[in-house]
């Protein structure tokens, strides 16, 4: 029975789990004012876009793609936000199916022409951020007030952050890990050629993972520009690189369709909060990708242990 | 028999860069009506020599096979620029420590490699978190400040022959050098056996993980050699000045006709596809587009050459 607890599966499922409850109450001990609804609320305020693109980016890894381009898809769904969305808001909304469409074409053209992911979606970052600069050249716009109250909205017991972050990880967990048809779209990056031979579409369930990238990527510009206000194209350029550790801090791997949507919205409180860490300690701002990339290979380092473990306890 | 020729000249992967350079060269000389045409052909060869070393060096890496990529060399070029200028202190008595600390920076080679061998984790992501923590150490050690290189690397970086400029003599002879190590040593022919079949190549006696060390420490000390020179042509060590060169590094290798699923390299390739990325935005810049025409047409065009290139068999 203590064994089957304490067998190196368990080990890795809580491994998400464990970083972010370490850099929390490292914090709270550091700061015991953060232990508050407004320190809460001041730490995770930007968790919840940073956790909508890291999604993005696991669907895109689901099917063992890159995506180098969400950092800028982001920056323009924030600055269409920002514009159209608030101006003419059926243009706006228009304007962000067709992003999301756009994101299924692209998975589409990576599968038909099995074109890296790679170059591809690091070629359309330039697109994404030449678009936006055509939207908004210089910083500025007005997030709509619907997304400024539903961002500022405050929610009883802990910020809404927290309950937002926790349904949209639930639900994608039931989406992708518990139905019949998530199988099949993390079968396609496992072995993609049986789930063809299983008479599934692999093109179709390419183009889905994609499209949810799009729209995840669509809710996180919106979630962004209602808690900043104003945009800017730059503004979620670092997003790409964090999404992607994000993702593998919540264990997901890089092959076989293996993520975990729960572990990647842990994992992107966890990077969220590794700034706040970095101030708390007096460490200079220089330092904090270094931190992030610390953390990425202390939990990386972790999860190596647990698999050898593993692999040392079966035989 | 010149049509012969021809074939066997079109059958070459890397034959298409160069075509592609030179179409959008004569369409911006077309636009200027013939004016700096010359000009404009001797600064690609100036800027494309940067993207040349480090494409060498992801070359290598791609061609190990599929999953192997660097993405710490913007990273490294970074910190080596910032490291290496900063000891240099604009005298030019320091011109060649610098440059051999600038080398020595490839030891976060060692590092990637250590990573993925140790953490067993893929290269993507080892290449990924190791280059947060060299920016980071760049950011740190060079403090945002624009540090000036001496001036005989200054004079040497932007030196011309008869127009040519001489740095691009250089790595053009380099990218010769690399090529007969790619196609006539033993570590470069293990390198190609690698990326065809791991397996197989491992059962023919090639010493595999050794050569996979070697192969990112090369790319990293590559990497460490463009922060450089790249320094001396800018005027200085920047902390942004690896930025451009991640899509760079990448999209020569692929552009320039090597496999992206490896296994299959060539060299002449990677010159032409930099010439072509450089004479793309000199000719979007020439046709006065705004920055974010500019942008939107870069993606779409390396989106369209990707899908033409991929397309094709190599």
């Amino acid at each position: 029975m203590i064994a089957r607890i304490v067998s190196p599966r368990v080990f890795r499922g809580l491994l998400p789990a464990f970083s972010l409850t370490v850099i929390l109450i490292a914090i709270f001990y550091l700061q015991p004012r953060a232990m508050s609804y407004f320190g809460l609320n001041l730490l995770l305020n930007l968790a919840l876009p940073i956790a909508f693109a890291t999604l993005a980016q696991m669907c895109v890894i689901t099917v063992n793609d890159l995506d180098l381009g969400i950092g800028a898809y982001v920056g323009f769904v924030a600055c269409v936000s920002a514009t159209w969305l608030n101006d003419q808001p059926a243009i706006g909304l228009l304007i962000l199916a067709g992003c999301i469409v756009a994101y299924g074409a692209l998975g589409a053209l990576i599968h038909l022409r099995n074109l890296p992911s790679i170059v591809v979606t690091l070629g359309m970052s330039f697109f994404w951020l030449g678009l936006a600069l055509l939207v908004l050249p210089t910083p500025g716009g007005k997030a709509p007030d619907w997304v400024r109250a539903i961002m500022t909205f405050k929610t009883p017991g802990v910020p809404m952050t927290i309950y937002a972050a926790s349904a949209v990880a639930l639900l994608v967990h039931f989406g992708l890990k518990r139905s019949a048809y998530g199988v099949v779209l993390r079968g396609v990056g496992g072995n993609p050629r049986s789930v063809e031979r299983a008479g599934w579409s692999v093109l179709r369930a390419k183009v889905t993972m994609y499209a949810l990238a799009g729209f995840f990527g669509v809710m996180s510009g919106i979630s962004l520009i209602g808690l900043t206000t104003a945009a800017d194209a730059n503004i979620a350029l670092r997003y790409t690189l964090l999404s992607i550790a994000g993702v593998i801090l919540g264990g997901g791997e890089f092959v076989g369709g293996r993520i975990s949507p729960i572990g990647a919205v842990l994992g992107a409180m966890t990077l969220t909060l590794a700034g706040s860490f970095l101030s708390f300690m007096r460490i200079s701002p220089d330092w904090q990708i270094g931190a992030q990339g610390g953390i990425l290979i202390v939990v990386l380092a972790l999860r190596a242990i647990i698999n050898r473990t593993e692999a040392r306890q079966s035989r | 028999m010149i049509a012969d020729r021809l074939n066997t000249l079109f059958a070459k992967p890397w034959i298409w860069a160069f075509l592609g350079a030179g179409l959008v060269w004569l369409a911006t000389i077309a636009f200027t009506r013939g004016q700096g045409a010359g000009e404009i052909l001797s600064a690609a060869l100036s800027f494309a020599t940067f993207s040349a070393i480090i494409g060498i060096g992801q070359m290598y890496v791609i061609t190990l096979g599929p999953g192997n990529i660097d993405l710490s060399i913007p990273a490294t070029m970074t910190f080596a620029g910032a490291v290496s200028m900063k000891i240099i202190d604009t005298q030019d008595s320091m011109v060649v420590p610098g440059l051999v600390i600038a080398l020595t920076c490839g030891a976060a080679g060692f590092f990637n490699y250590g990573l993925i061998r140790v953490l067993r984790i893929p290269p993507i992501i080892a290449t990924l978190s190791s280059s947060f923590l060299v920016q980071s150490s760049a950011i740190a050690y060079g403090r945002g400040l624009k540090i000036k290189p001496p001036p005989i690397l200054a004079d040497f970086t932007t030196a011309k022959i008869l127009g040519v400029p001489l740095l691009a003599l250089c790595v053009i002879g380099l990218a010769a050098v690399m090529s007969v190590v790619l196609h006539r040593t033993v570590y470069g022919k293990s390198v190609i056996a690698i990326g065809q079949n791991p397996r197989a190549a491992q059962l023919t006696g090639i010493n595999v993980e050794f050569t996979r060390f070697a192969t990112y420490v090369l790319s990293a000390v590559l990497a460490g050699l463009c922060g450089y020179v790249l320094s001396g042509f800018s005027g200085g060590a920047s902390l942004n000045m690896g930025a451009d060169y991640l899509l760079a590094s990448i999209a020569v290798v692929v552009i320039g006709g090597t496999s992206v699923a490896g296994g299959f390299a060539n060299l002449p390739g990677i010159w032409g596809a930099a010439l072509f990325m450089f004479l793309l935005v000199t000719m979007l810049n020439t046709f006065g587009l705004t920055a974010g025409v500019r942008l939107i047409l870069t993606g779409v065009i390396i989106v369209c050459v990707i899908t033409l290139a991929g397309g094709r068999k190599t």
